[in-house]
């Protein structure tokens, strides 16, 4: 499959994932979106020498992973992209701050640890958001975008162009294809051709949008999306999740449970 | 039901201004008419029908849909009444699953979900395609999607139907399942096609249409017999009236 046609699939198979039966993906979407901001913002407000306390945090995506009963290896490689990212990010860290710090009874280099905490909060996040778009379907985030009385327009945008990006590639695809087919033995498209590809690819893809967007106009669109099958209520099961983990997530953001267990366990960290 | 009735009358449309696209349009279609709107490629029949439905308002003429002329401030009223099927399924069809995409219209004209979910339930039935309920629809054929595109219009329980080459990707059975579709669908309905033999077995009466303007409006068994005329406007006898 052609790197264009991969993107494709690795949306419908985000759509495909979000759309299972499961126990996670059942829970309330304004639920897990206040989760998941909840959680980004208490791993990032970790210092930049906490590893520790940082690394206990990986008990969200750890715990969510396992009750969504997601592939950890595919998820990566989904992430593949943007992992490394991630991690050249902290690289420079070591080189700017060559204090050494004391840290379990060793003197380390604490642009080394700056950069660990970097890499781990980058990596939780993403895997929280990851996390929350694989257990969530578009419609149902939107849906909890408009709960929290997010504008109207504003959250049809977010859909639209959601939608629209397979659409786009979808164009992307066909095009290129049509070029491989009539270029054989030729490694990508001719750097001369760029500019009317780039063209007729505008071109096409507001074409089709139009379409689309003339076909929900004729189905009674007048700028109002409805966005779910039904209104879904809050349960008590939902609240439950919901205070359960902001008190773990609490809990592990103001005390060092990780340093308490580590003692229990033997002292290891002391 | 209201006495559902077109009435175009010397509409002229182009895109651009120096190309006319159709010109003098004019034809009154009855409640329960079946129209079959045939002629080669490029004759605006595609145009036509989307005139009808008020995606292009800058023409001249006038439209008049049950007596409501086909205008900016009357779109939401006309529409309501007309199920549009698109040529390609792909732009019609939007939303991620069948049932969210059969669902859109009904839930955009406000009905309490039961009821959407009961004209879903319905309009599935009708093109049997109860199995597809909560297929995600990237991954259905060319064939399901038509089907699904036309279940999309059903829900809306329209009072007229247009379809812009209805027939195609579809397999025979399909096919099959499709005219019996249309002819148990007893209110106004317009087929724009090339597939002569689908029209023949669906319509009461054909438009042909050459160059943007009508050529005959009459019986489908008559002009769809006229070797001579069909010809004479880059058409065929109908396959099943073609000599072995």
């Amino acid at each position: 499959m052609s790197k264009i046609g991969d993107a494709i699939y690795e949306i419908h198979s985000m759509d495909a994932l979000a759309a299972r039966d499961q126990w996670v993906n059942r829970i309330h979407p304004l639920v897990k979106f206040i989760l998941t901001v909840g959680y980004i913002v208490a791993v990032v407000s970790f210092q930049k020498y906490d590893v520790i306390g940082l690394a206990g945090m990986v008990i969200y995506p750890i715990a969510v992973f396992i009750l969504s009963e997601l592939s950890l290896k595919d998820s990566i490689k989904r992430l593949r992209v943007v992992l490394p990212i991630i991690c050249f990010v902290g690289l420079l860290n070591p080189f700017f701050d060559k204090n050494m710090v004391l840290f379990a009874g060793a003197e380390i280099s604490a642009g080394i640890l700056s950069m660990i905490t970097l890499i781990l909060k980058g990596t939780f996040s993403v895997l929280a958001s990851y996390l929350l778009i694989a257990t969530t379907s578009v419609d149902k985030l939107c849906y909890a975008f408009r709960m929290l009385h997010i504008p109207g327009a504003v959250v049809t945008q977010f859909m639209l162009t959601y939608r629209y990006i397979t659409v786009l590639l979808e164009e992307v695809n066909r095009m290129t294809q049509a070029y491989t087919l009539r270029a054989p033995g030729q490694k990508g498209i001719h750097f001369k051709v760029w500019g009317s590809l780039t063209g007729l690819l505008l071109l096409r893809s507001m074409d089709r949008a139009n379409n689309v967007y003339e076909s929900m106009l004729l189905r009674g669109y007048r700028g109002d999306y409805q966005y779910m099958r039904e209104r879904i209520a809050v349960r008590p099961q939902d609240m439950m999740y919901l205070l359960f983990w902001m008190g773990v997530l609490v809990l592990f953001r103001l005390y060092p449970v990780m340093w308490i267990v580590g003692n229990l366990a033997g002292g290891m960290f002391t | 039901m209201s006495h559902i009735h077109i009435d175009v009358e010397n509409v002229s449309f182009g895109y651009e201004k120096e190309k006319e696209i159709l010109s003098q349009i004019s034809f009154h279609a009855a409640e329960s008419d079946s129209i079959g709107l045939i002629g080669a490629n490029g004759v605006g029949k595609s145009t036509l029908l989307k005139l009808l439905v008020g995606l292009h308002t800058d023409f001249e003429g006038s439209i008049r849909i049950a007596d409501i002329p086909v205008q900016k401030s009357t779109l939401p009223q006309i529409r309501s009444k007309i199920g549009y099927v698109f040529q390609d399924s792909d732009s019609q069809l939007f939303m991620n699953t069948v049932y969210e995409d059969i669902a859109f219209a009904p839930r955009n004209y406000g009905l309490p979900e039961s009821e959407v979910e009961r004209r879903v339930e319905q309009a599935l039935r009708l093109t049997g395609i109860e199995y597809l309920k909560d297929e995600q629809i990237y991954k259905m054929s060319g064939g399901e999607k038509k089907l699904v595109s036309i279940a999309t219009i059903l829900s809306m329980t329209p009072d007229i139907i247009l379809m812009d080459e209805p027939s195609i990707a579809l397999d025979p059975r399909n096919r099959r399942n499709l005219i019996h579709i249309l002819n148990s669908f007893t209110h106004l309905k317009i087929i724009a096609s090339h597939d002569l033999d689908l029209i023949l077995d669906t319509c009461e009466r054909t438009i042909l249409m050459a160059d943007g303007r009508i050529i005959r409006d009459g019986f489908t068994k008559e002009i769809l017999t006229d070797k001579e005329l069909l010809e004479k406007n880059g058409l065929e006898l109908p396959f099943c009236l073609q000599k072995r």
